[in-house]
């Protein structure tokens, strides 16, 4: 991975009549990197993908690939291939006629063109499959025809929407080992949209989350997970307990901030100056806190809540409780652990967590 | 539904029940054929005898040739540009969104609701107005008219089990808007395409009334079966009967065919148009 930038995203609008799709972006994707671009639906990710492939046009702002302004290229002259998340594939045609799509349309004579393919069904393990129709493929070789059809022009990017939302579990986790293989072996940008947490962190290089058409945070996976910016993102990745209140001290080694749930001593962010009286919105990660049936003796930090319920999560249990004023809380614990505590609904345990768990949010 | 929920009592009422309806619907066309192989001169019971002299003489008839001659180089002109204009109308619907388009539906799917008669009186008013009546092509551009919402219809429906995003993969491949529609879209509505062009044939070839109107001299078979009719009651008209039954009910076979074998396989195009060439 370089840090060249092969597509600038320079103050791209999308507006669909009222409706702001994409709101004043700026991106840069690098070359040969693994982006993930993360949200829940409508927060327009999908919309930057299109502006991208060229299938829609930004209403405002200007987007560069490899320096050239390719705002009014259409979609053909651009060799930007998209991995559908319906993969698109031509039903009327063979395997290998689908993945020597994008060659006959441009024209490769056929001697190079049966070449090219034969060299990419292998890589794709689907050459048995060659003289099928699409129809009467799995799951899992349709994914590989639609990467193949794509590839087989070998371009510089490929983008990718949501392609493995219809397998079942276990294909997925194995698709996602394929393609983060074949990004790394090929040294070639992917740009991935997705809406799932897992997908995006155990594949990309760096992670864009957007919200309601804005970028709310970009970052590699552990930098996103470990210092949320913004509530939104806190609430995205799921696991975090989030307070808000205002800082009542800020002379220490920590700040103070009093929340309706209690006083407590935030590690400072170096991202975010704060002073006394200021807003603050800070969050514990659910992995990094403690329970205990009675109030800890030696923590800063704890508060007093009573138990909903228990989440199974594998090796993991994640246990939801409910502070005083109605905070919802989260701790994910292993179950050895949760066998000291006594979990019925209802219960009173307390919560507690070391001053350097606690992040400040800057963005909020 | 397994055996062990069923009434035999029922299924059978029912199998007499289907029996008996298609006996009705066919009972007239049954007799027609029958009819035409009798030596008979008059349709009456019990039958005189098996004979093929009807059909010489039909055979021999340079009037029932001429009727033939007409009707297929309607049918036939006919079934291409239904097909043309209602492929394009229904990927009109299907590929664009623009003000007024329930409007544009309504009007390109009205003319088979419009009583053939007063159909047929307004084309008859309107092509001698413009010096078009009395001629064979006006009885294509009337037929035109009538067939191209069939056409339409059948196309919009394979339009819309097609993947929307096909297309824009297409473009996304490399190919330009007219490569699009050649190697992706015709493609996929092949086979409604060749049932349209079936079933526009199979309705431009049994169609009278409209014909009546404004063929002039230039009659196809149906408006020549009703001129023996008024003049005779002879058993060729048995014959012809039979004929355009049998062409017309193979088109429109045929034509099932093709729609059956795209609903059995959905998004697989590909099974049906192996068919053809």
């Amino acid at each position: 991975m370089t840090d060249q930038a092969l597509v600038v995203f320079d103050g791209v609008a999308k507006r669909f009549g009222n409706f702001n799709a994409v709101e004043h972006m700026d991106l840069e994707i690098r070359k040969g990197e693994f982006l993930a671009i993360m949200g829940s639906s409508g927060c327009g990710k999908t919309t930057t993908l299109r502006m991208l492939a060229g299938l829609e046009a930004p209403t405002e702002g200007e987007i560069r690939l490899a320096g050239k302004r390719i705002n009014d290229l259409p979609t053909w002259r651009r060799d930007t291939p998209m991995v559908w998340q319906s993969l698109a594939l031509f039903p009327f045609l063979t395997v290998r006629e689908n993945v020597e799509f994008s060659l006959r349309m441009r024209g490769v004579e056929k001697a190079e063109r049966r070449q090219r393919v034969d060299k990419w069904l292998e890589r794709m393990q689907i050459t048995e499959f060659a003289d099928r129709n699409v129809a009467h493929l799995s799951g899992g070789q349709r994914q590989r025809v639609a990467l193949a059809r794509s590839l087989v022009t070998e371009p510089e990017i490929l983008l990718l929407d949501e392609p493995l939302s219809a397998l079942d579990a276990h294909l997925k986790v194995r698709m996602q080992t394929v393609l983060s293989n074949l990004q790394k072996e090929l040294g070639i940008t992917f740009v991935y949209v997705t809406h799932s947490q897992s997908e995006a962190f155990s594949m990309a290089d760096r992670v864009v989350i957007m919200s309601r058409g804005r970028i709310e945070q970009i970052g590699n996976p552990q930098e996103i997970y470990r210092a949320p910016r913004t509530r939104f993102v806190a609430e995205f990745l799921g696991s975090s307990n989030i307070f808000a209140g205002k800082v009542s001290a800020a002379d220490g080694d920590a700040i103070r901030i009093a929340t309706p749930s209690g006083e407590f001593d935030v590690a400072r962010n170096p991202a975010k100056t704060l002073a006394k009286g200021d807003k603050a919105t800070f969050v514990v990660s659910g992995d990094r806190v403690q329970l205990t049936n009675e109030k800890p003796t030696d923590a800063v930090n704890g508060v007093q809540a009573s138990v909903v319920g228990e989440e199974f999560v594998g090796a993991t249990a994640v246990i939801h409780l409910e502070g005083a004023d109605g905070l919802e809380l989260k701790a994910q614990k292993s179950h050895d652990e949760l066998e000291r505590l006594n979990l019925t609904p209802g219960a009173k345990i307390w919560m507690s967590w070391r001053t350097e768990s606690s992040h400040i949010l800057p963005g909020e | 539904m397994s055996d062990f929920n069923r009434n035999p009592l029922i299924d059978w009422a029912l199998k007499l029940y289907i029996a008996l309806a298609f006996a009705f619907i066919f009972a007239p066309i049954a007799a027609s054929f029958v009819f035409s192989l009798n030596i008979d001169r008059f349709p009456s019971l019990p039958l005189g005898g098996f004979s093929t002299i009807w059909y010489e003489a039909v055979y021999a008839d340079p009037l029932v040739w001429e009727g033939l001659r007409n009707t297929l180089i309607v049918g036939a002109t006919v079934s291409v540009v239904a097909t043309a204009l209602g492929f394009g109308a229904a990927y009109t619907d299907f590929r664009y969104k623009f003000f007024g388009k329930p409007f544009y539906l309504a009007l390109a799917l009205l003319p088979p609701t419009i009583p053939v008669v007063i159909l047929g009186l307004a084309m008859l008013a309107f092509l001698s107005n413009v010096h078009l009546s009395g001629e064979v092509h006006s009885v294509i551009i009337a037929h035109v008219v009538m067939c191209a919402p069939f056409a339409m219809a059948i196309c919009r429906l394979r339009l819309s089990q097609m993947d929307p995003s096909l297309e824009a993969a297409a473009w996304n491949l490399g190919a330009s808007e007219w490569m699009a529609m050649r190697h992706v879209i015709v493609p996929f509505c092949r086979p409604a395409i060749f049932a349209a062009l079936f079933i526009t044939m199979a309705v431009s070839f049994d169609e009278f009334a409209v014909s009546w109107f404004v063929s002039g001299l230039h009659e196809t078979l149906p408006v020549k079966v009703l001129g023996f009719l008024q003049g005779q009651v002879s058993p060729r008209i048995n014959v012809i009967g039979t004929f355009v039954f049998l062409a017309s009910m193979t088109l429109v076979i045929l034509a099932q065919i093709l729609l059956m074998k795209r609903s059995v396989a959905p998004k697989a195009g590909g099974n049906a148009s192996e068919l053809l060439p």
